[in-house]
Formats: C-alpha cells, structure tokens, sequence
C-alpha cells in the first residue's frame, strides 16, 4: 500500500511529509516502547504508536522506518514534528487506536516485521 | 461468541495462567504498553494485547474488567505476575508473534 | 573518502528529551565514513540502547567513536550507580525501570540484549556505586 492509501484506510491527517505520499510499504511494526522497535522493525516498515515524543522520530530515523503512524487520535507537539521535517520522515495521526489500525492494515496485506519469536533467544525474520 | 479458549486456539497462544477463565468473553481488542493510556482507553471485555510483564498489568486488567491478558514477542511474565493473574482470575496467553500480527489476526476473526 | 573517525560524545543523565540524539550524530558520522547501511543500523542501535541507558539510570556518560578500516568501536563509560546484576540485566524483558520511565516508551527491557545482538565483540562492566563500561565492536 501506498502512504496515501494507508492515510485513506485510516482516515489520517498527514502531518509532515505531504510530498511523500507515494512511498511503498509493505510491513508495519506497532509499539509503544521504543526499544522494541530497535530490536525488530525492520527498514521500509511504518512505525506505529501511540507515544508522540521526539524519540519516535530519532528511533524511527535509526531504523529507517518508512513513515510513523500515530495512533488514538493524538498529535505531536511541534518539536517532534520539526524534528521529523528536518530528518524527512513523514508523520500521520489517525482517530483509531492501534487494535484497529493494525486490523486494517493487516486485513489490506501490510505484514508484521517479524514472523515469530521461538523463545528469548531466537527471533525468526521474515 | 467470541471468547479467550476461542482465540487461544486460533492463534496457538500459549496459557500461562487463568486457564480455568478461558470462558471469558471477548468484545474487543486493545494494543498498548503504557499502562496510563490502557487505563484510558481500554474497556470491559477487551482482550490487552501488550508485551509488558511486570505485575502492574494485572492491576489494570482487574480494573478495567480486560477478558484476558495477551503477552506479544515471546515475552513471558513475570513470576509476581502469573500469581496476581491467578489470584484474580485474569487469563494470561503468550505468543511469539508481534503485536501488530496478533492484532491483525484477532481483527480478522472479529471481522470476518 | 577518508575511512577513519575517531569523536566523543557526552549524555546526561535524565535528559529523556535528548535521548537518540547521539545516536543520530553516530549515524551521521558513519556514513560520512563510508560504513554500510546494516553495519550503520547496529551501530546506530547499540548507541542508542546505551545512551537511553546512560539517561534512565546514571549520573552522566561519554559515548566515544572509533572508526577504522576494520572495525567500528564504541567505548562507552557512565557514573552511576552501575548494574546490580549483569547477567540478569541481560536478560530480554528484564527491567528496573519505574513507572515514569516506562510512561515515555523507555524500559522495555530489551537495551543491554539488543546492544549485545547488534555488537560482534561485546564487553560489559560494572562497579555498583561507580558505574558502567561498555565495549562494543562491529566489523566492517
């Protein structure tokens, strides 16, 4: 799916990065800890969350995740938002909360990161 | 009617305790590490999907009337956490898959 | 295009607005250097990992970056109270983090096993009322 179809599916406000909406994705990782995300999001996929601060954009830019996808209807503050300007990565909000984005994502082919934990130590990419 | 013993299955989740409050009905789903937001947003009957483990969980889920607890990566909880969950009749699965395909998946089922 | 870098960086202690930021000059040093995007992106983890650890916990740290033909070395050394029991902060999920720190998406867990998983040579220490010395080492 295309940035501006996700933002279609889920109703999204496109915060920064307007000009990007044509950017491919294909996996999606959701979390509210952030040290989840360095562990297995992998490069391209959409972040999703519901934390807003500017750690989302540093995380996000370390992993190269595509765009950040925030959920709950909240908006970021202005810091987190100029931080995601000056390293381009596009910020949608949407009304929904991370159950259902994540549903409809998944419903319309968007794959999780990972295909499956085996156990602590063992982490299976797809 | 969906419920806990229902969704264990077609997932494979693994029960780590409340396996006798698998009849719990299961109304919605909820996503999410931050407990304040959870205690926010979540409702009665949704099963938590999150991959926090310490024993303030339970906390939230007794308050929050959750049907069930679903820890998501191949997290376990922690020992305290097993014993609040049992104590207060809360259903804690595992799964080693992420959160976003858990809750892909249970959307799916409840959206047919 | 010069291969080599050698910078230092300071993190404070309790400064969670600032966490990653490091992280990103690491990144931005890396590349300029020439390293590999999926090099870069372990390096990049292992730095932020240690900085949020750095700002969750001790009192102040310095995250030193040493770039040769071979090898990428991060040194990092805080003061602190440092880590009461290695093995079991290694452990994925284990946490000491308190409510507050787990509000802003910190304390998962996960820091010291990702840094670990994103190093080929990992060296951990720790004085309990000094502080922490990490080394990590990824090849080129």
């Amino acid at each position: 799916m295309t940035l501006r179809e996700i933002a279609d599916l889920l109703d999204a406000k496109v915060l920064v990065g307007g000009d990007h909406l044509d950017i491919e994705v294909k996996t999606a990782f959701s979390a509210d800890l952030m040290s989840d995300v360095l562990a297995f999001a992998k490069p391209g996929s959409i972040m999703i969350t519901g934390l807003t601060n500017p750690q989302i954009v540093r995380i996000a830019s370390i992993v190269d995740n595509s765009a950040i996808l925030v959920v709950r209807g909240k908006i970021p503050p202005e810091e987190t938002l100029a931080l995601a300007e000056e390293l381009d990565i596009p910020v949608l909000s949407t009304r929904y909360i991370l159950f259902e984005t994540s549903g409809r994502l998944y419903a319309n082919g968007i794959v999780g990161c990972v295909r499956k934990i085996e156990g602590p130590e063992s982490v299976v990419p797809l | 009617m969906m419920d806990v013993a229902f969704l264990a299955e077609q997932l494979s989740l693994t029960v780590r305790c409340g396996g006798d409050r698998l009849d719990r009905e299961v109304s919605g789903g909820y996503v999410g590490d931050l407990l304040s937001n959870v205690m926010a947003g979540s409702g009665s009957g949704d099963v938590w999907i999150t991959c926090q483990t310490h024993q303030n969980i339970v906390a939230v889920s007794v308050l929050k009337e959750h049907a069930g607890i679903i820890l998501t990566q191949g997290r376990e909880p922690d020992a305290d956490t097993v014993e609040r969950a049992s104590q207060e009749g809360i259903p804690i699965l595992v799964t080693g898959l992420s959160g976003f395909e858990t809750a892909g998946r249970i959307y799916a089922l409840m959206h047919p | 295009m010069t291969q080599e870098c050698e910078c230092s960086f300071p993190v404070e202690g309790e400064r969670f607005d600032q966490a990653g930021k490091v992280s990103v000059e690491v990144k931005k040093a890396l590349r300029k250097v020439g390293v590999p995007d999926d090099i870069l992106r372990r390096a990049a983890i292992a730095t932020y990992e240690s900085e949020v650890n750095i700002i969750s916990y001790a009192v102040h740290g310095t995250v030193n970056l040493q770039v040769t033909g071979d090898h990428i070395v991060l040194d990092i050394q805080d003061i602190g109270p440092g880590i009461d029991n290695i093995e079991q902060a290694m452990e994925q999920g284990y946490s000491t983090a308190n409510d507050r720190i787990r509000e802003m998406g910190f304390g998962a867990g996960m820091g010291l096993f990702n840094i670990k998983n994103c190093s080929d040579t990992f060296e951990i220490s720790s004085e309990q009322g000094k502080g922490t010395h990490l080394r990590i080492l990824i090849n080129r």
